[in-house]
């Protein structure tokens, strides 16, 4: 059975130099889950504007979408924001696999040093990242 | 033994669901990234294209699954973070039924999307 233990507000930020590793492990997760959930919509709200079904956009052989979204792609923003997206969810992938183990009591002890882990291999995958997603608009 | 603690109610339908999306999430989203980033540039990305990814059964099914288990891994996730923050009583029974109507016209809406880009419709 599991237990639990009175941790405060969490969401008092004054606290945050007693944050241990677990605990901004536990903030970056509900962070990036915010972000990828609201990019979601948003992706699902963008591919409508440009392929909406029964509408001209997606009548004909498409050209509407693909204008649509090589526009987009022309935008330094955009590009940068894909960074973005990118770092959050290889952030997300890589501290959920990282709970799965926890879930499993695997790793328990050194739970603060994959998250660390996490944060690297984030860290280093944005960064090799970047030429591919700037690539054409720098 | 360290002091276990999950924001989540542990044996319930909802947090075994959440682990399964996520096993399998965990696999999608980077291949997605990696199809529409790498495979292909997303600036390359062209009506063709996407027509042709989507044509097939084996893509269309994996994007299908995505979405569903995508909607309802972070719709869920939105509702625990709630309930942590502490949403309680009619509250939440108010946001839950919000949520769902949400991620239910998520799943719609990205169903006809996925319908319109395959030939196969």
């Amino acid at each position: 059975m599991s237990q639990s233990y009175d941790r405060g507000i969490v969401e008092s930020f004054g606290r945050w130099r007693e944050f241990s590793a677990g605990m901004w492990a536990w903030i970056f997760h509900k962070l990036t889950g915010w972000i990828l959930v609201g990019y979601l919509f948003t992706h699902i709200a963008v591919l409508s504007t440009a392929i909406e079904p029964g509408t001209i956009a997606a009548a004909g052989d498409g050209e509407f979408y693909t204008s649509t979204l090589q526009g987009l792609e022309e935008l330094l923003i955009v590009r940068f924001l894909e960074v973005g997206l990118l770092a959050v969810a290889v952030f997300h992938i890589m501290n959920g696999i990282r709970l799965l183990f926890v879930d499993l009591g695997i790793g328990l002890t050194s739970q603060d040093k994959s998250f660390y882990a996490s944060l690297v291999l984030t860290g280093a995958i944005t960064v090799a990242s970047i030429p591919t997603f700037l690539a054409g608009v720098l | 033994m360290a002091e276990h603690y999950s924001s989540f109610n542990r044996g319930t339908w909802r947090w075994f669901l959440q682990r399964v999306t996520a096993v399998f999430l965990i696999g999608a989203l980077a291949f997605h990234f990696v199809m529409l980033h790498f495979v292909n540039h997303a600036a390359s990305i062209t009506f063709a294209g996407t027509e042709a990814r989507m044509g097939g059964i084996l893509y269309f099914t994996l994007m299908m699954t995505f979405l569903v288990t995508a909607a309802f891994h972070g719709i869920n996730g939105v509702y625990n973070a709630l309930i942590n923050m502490g949403l309680k009583g009619t509250q939440k029974k108010v946001v839950a039924a919000i949520l769902v109507v949400a991620g239910i016209a998520l799943i719609v809406q990205g169903t006809r999307v996925a319908i319109a880009m395959s030939p196969m419709f």
